[in-house]
């Protein structure tokens, strides 16, 4: 028994050292290294709540009308297509104005009604646009009435014609992909990549990628990185905070603040875990299986040792 | 020309044209070995089963895995861990393998120093187990370079760039060794050769050294007794199995490994499955890029205690600083003046320099993976001296040991 | 003595199945990584548009690495069980492999026939052997008619008929 004892001394002794090792080298200074930011449950709080109630219809009126967003916008669930093609628009705005079907699930409301106002606050670029460089997407200063009642009206506009479930792969379309190319997916700023029979049509395909990526990065600074194994790449702390406010982490960054709605980044994350990390699911399934197998095998390893050892106490 | 006789069975017709029997007595059935042994025993028997987890994972990487800078990255994050069946399974294996043999090398490799199983008669042991120790770190560090990351990258930027050898600005040497003046597509299929054969075929050859290296002065025991192997296998082989100071490797020594090989297996599949950003750094995530630094650039916790020692001095001290460090180590046998193996704890002032040791050590890995400033640098600086120091005093220490 | 004896074989044994258990697990997770990737799998589609398609004149398509004949019969080319209806057309659809050694017979409109350059062998317009040494008629591949889209890789109908009346190889 007394050895039985030492032994489990000895096994303390090296845990305790073992654990040591990985404290100071992982944990701690993990810690040293990434600064800590706290996430704000994407309630985007330096922004005023809507205080107005909403009428759709009035709403709908606006957004064609004097508000304009379809002059930049398509709206495909309602049969508006984007007024440009993909390489047309990046070539005239610098990036593609997004398709606004799904904009009333994707993006919280208070988000909306404040960018509608003024994107550049919003977006949390003043760092890159003022009065010298303007923005693309100019904010929308009334059509003589209640202002904040109009934008209210547009906000509900727009959850009103918003579907009632998105996919991730759709949630990270709409919010991601004008910017980010994903080659996991096989897909890149102009969307899905088709498959193609000759060499020459999937080149000149490819060309077309590049050309808008180029003009992108023209507008941007540099080019916004292929997100395929972002998710391994960057803790998911540091990727649902960055979401929230890239400012926070990349100070300078040409990345907006994007505005999602805490269920929405759920889907952008669980999208880019599809393209990164696949086996998460199997993997978390299958190990405890292969676990409980060597607990068994060392249950049965002890009982045959204790059995071979008895002749030699 | 053996005589050849009708065969009784299966075993004797091999034994009689490969002497299997013989060799099953010396490898295992009448290997004797001292019962008074703990588990820290069994970590060879750890080592081999993590060499051979590894070489089978790597036999199925392997398979997929391209060797060239515009597929390498690719091959691996999206064919091997979403593609290939299992195939996320042999990289988990072979990430988090490689790293907890280095946990389990350096338990070894203290054990052997607690317990003096480095002298009298076991030199040898100690001296091939270094050599292995150094293999180990260079399929490490050639394995490193596979995937191709932001890590694979700037580590062997890094470290080739040592070969510059400092003040000699042997630059010349540096391109020689990479093929190419910056890490590039000759850099990586040269360490993929190094990385999948050379290393691979030296190791197994270093383990049979190390075997027979063990083999002829036999296993050492936890009091450091001299035992008389003659006359406790008598006792043992006349029936006499509990007087008997010494047991079988096969299966009495055996059925131990094996237990102790079964929760280190709990351990490592949970590590496998669940714990292993350690292993699977997120900056080598990111694809190669020779134009971004990435803001921290570390080695594997491993090298970390000999990186810490670069960092202290001037270029040119630092890397002497650094080779000593590499290669000391080895020469334990020899600075140890005293002829005592006995377990540290009653070797006198050796208790104090061991646990040193392996605080200073512990220190240094932990100091090698913080940024260089503030209080880690007066730490680091305080800890590679120490490191250095214990090495100048070893001789001293046990050449006044009392012998026992 | 005996017992114990017979107590630590059993438990060993009862080891050694456990373990052997766990190798087949192993072995499993092995084959699998031997396995065809999806996108190889994938990739075993290959769809044609029959509506340029021109009488007596050979296209070949590759499918899962071999050429496939596709021939639109002409008027006066004799109806054979082995034709594929499309519309009002008939056609051929083989893999373009002659079945003596597997090399590529051409086809020679004038005649109307395939000639194999390897051996001489030779194929009519359906497809059948009509002169040594191929002896078989050349292999229909799995193939899906989608009204004007020849969808190669697929069981469709008219394929399900031509095996059962045992005419694919």
């Amino acid at each position: 028994m007394n050895k039985i004892n030492k032994e489990i001394q000895i096994l303390l002794v090296v845990i305790f050292f073992s654990l040591l090792v990985y404290g100071g080298v992982e944990t701690y200074a993990h810690k040293v290294m990434h600064k800590h930011v706290d996430s704000k449950n994407y309630e985007y709080t330096d922004l005023p709540a809507i205080t107005k109630t909403g009428d759709p219809v009035a709403g709908a009126a606006l957004v064609t009308g004097a508000a304009a967003c379809t002059g930049c916008h398509g709206i495909k669930s309602q049969d508006m297509p984007a007024p440009m093609d993909a390489a047309t628009a990046v070539a005239s705005y610098g990036v593609t104005p997004p398709d606004l079907s799904t904009a009333g699930i994707l993006y919280e409301s208070n988000f909306l009604a404040a960018l509608i106002k003024d994107p550049v606050a919003t977006l949390k670029l003043e760092h890159k646009f003022d009065d010298t460089k303007m923005h693309p997407m100019t904010a929308f200063s009334g059509a003589g009435g209640d202002l904040d009642q109009e934008v209210a009206d547009i906000v509900a506009y727009f959850k009103s014609i918003a579907p009632q479930e998105i996919t991730p792969k759709q949630a990270y379309e709409d919010a991601c992909s004008r910017c980010h190319e994903m080659r996991y997916m096989k897909a890149t700023q102009l969307g899905d990549t088709p498959t193609f029979k000759f060499e020459k049509d999937a080149l000149a395909y490819r060309v077309k990628v590049l050309e808008y990526q180029d003009t992108l990065k023209g507008y941007m600074g540099k080019l916004p990185p292929d997100l395929s194994t972002i998710i391994v790449a960057r803790s998911n702390s540091f990727l649902t905070t960055f979401i929230e406010d890239p400012q926070s982490h990349l100070k300078g960054t040409s990345m907006p603040r994007v505005g999602l709605t805490a269920d929405a980044t759920d889907k952008v994350m669980t999208h880019l875990t599809h393209s990164g990390d696949p086996a998460k699911e199997i993997r978390n399934s299958l190990g405890w299986k292969v676990i409980l197998f060597f607990i068994i095998f060392s249950v049965l390893a002890y009982l045959w040792k204790q059995s071979v050892w008895s002749k030699l106490h | 020309m053996a005589k050849i006789r009708k065969a009784t069975s299966v075993g004797d017709w091999l034994d009689q044209r490969l002497a299997t029997e013989t060799i099953k007595k010396v490898m295992a059935t009448e290997y004797w070995i001292p019962k008074n042994i703990n588990f820290l025993w069994a970590m060879g028997m750890v080592l081999a089963v993590l060499f051979l987890l590894l070489v089978i994972s790597g036999i199925f990487l392997l398979m997929y895995y391209k060797p060239d800078t515009a597929l390498a990255f690719d091959s691996v994050n999206y064919t091997i861990m979403a593609e290939v069946g299992y195939g996320w399974l042999w990289r988990h294996i072979h990430a988090v393998g490689s790293s907890v043999a280095f946990l389990i090398i350096y338990i070894h490799m203290f054990t052997a120093i607690y317990y003096g199983s480095y002298k009298n008669g076991r030199e040898m042991i100690w001296i091939s187990g270094m050599v292995l120790f150094i293999l180990f770190s260079t399929a490490a560090f050639s394995g490193y370079m596979l995937p191709w990351g932001q890590m694979s990258y700037w580590a062997g930027m890094v470290i080739t760039n040592l070969f510059s050898a400092g003040s000699l600005e042997l630059h010349g040497v540096v391109e020689w060794i990479r093929g190419d003046y910056v890490p590039g597509d000759a850099f990586l299929t040269r360490f993929f050769m190094i990385h999948v054969l050379l290393i691979p075929l030296v190791i197994m050859g270093a383990i049979g050294l190390h075997f027979g290296a063990l083999r002829i002065p036999h296993v050492n025991n936890q009091d450091g007794e001299e035992i008389d192997f003659d006359t406790e296998s008598a006792k043992y082989l006349a029936g006499d199995t509990k007087g008997s100071k010494v047991m079988r490797f096969q299966f009495d020594f055996l059925s131990k490994d094996i237990f102790v090989l079964g929760v280190f297996l709990v351990f490592f599949f949970y590590l496998v499955f669940y714990n292993f950003t350690f292993a699977l750094d997120p900056v080598n995530l990111d694809p190669a890029n020779g134009l971004k630094t990435p803001p921290h650039i570390y080695p594997e916790w491993y090298f970390l205690w000999s990186y810490e020692i670069l960092r202290p001095f001037s270029k040119d001290a630092g890397l002497i600083a650094f080779g000593f460090a590499q290669v000391i180590l080895v020469f334990l046998p020899f600075l140890d003046r005293s002829p005592n193996v006995a377990p540290a704890n009653r070797r006198g002032l050796f208790a104090i320099w061991f646990w040193v040791l392996l605080i200073d050590m512990i220190t240094l890995t932990i100091m090698g993976k913080l940024p260089p400033e503030g209080i880690f640098n007066v730490i680091g600086a305080a800890a590679t001296w120490t490191f250095l120091g214990l090495w100048v005093v070893l001789p001293i220490i046990t050449m006044l040991e009392k012998k026992k | 003595m005996a017992v114990e004896k017979e107590r630590r074989n059993f438990l060993g044994f009862a080891l050694g199945g456990f373990t052997a258990i766990g190798s087949v697990a192993a072995l499993g997770a092995m084959k699998r990584t031997w396995d065809p990737l999806p996108s190889v799998k994938a990739a075993g589609f290959t769809k044609v548009d029959l509506s340029t398609m021109e009488e007596n004149v050979l296209v070949v398509e590759k499918w899962r690495g071999k050429p496939i004949f596709i021939l639109k019969k002409t008027a006066d080319m004799k109806a054979n069980d082995r034709d594929v209806l499309v519309g009002e057309s008939r056609y051929l659809i083989s893999v373009g492999l002659c079945t003596h050694l597997g090399c590529i017979p051409a086809y020679i409109p004038k005649d109307k026939n395939f000639h194999c350059a390897c051996h001489g062998g030779m194929f009519n317009a359906s497809g059948e052997a009509i002169k040594l040494p191929p002896e078989k008629p050349l292999e229909i591949p799995p193939f899906k008619i989608d009204g004007t889209t020849l969808v190669l890789g697929e069981e469709g109908e008219q394929f399900k008929k031509l095996k059962a009346a045992g005419e694919i190889a």
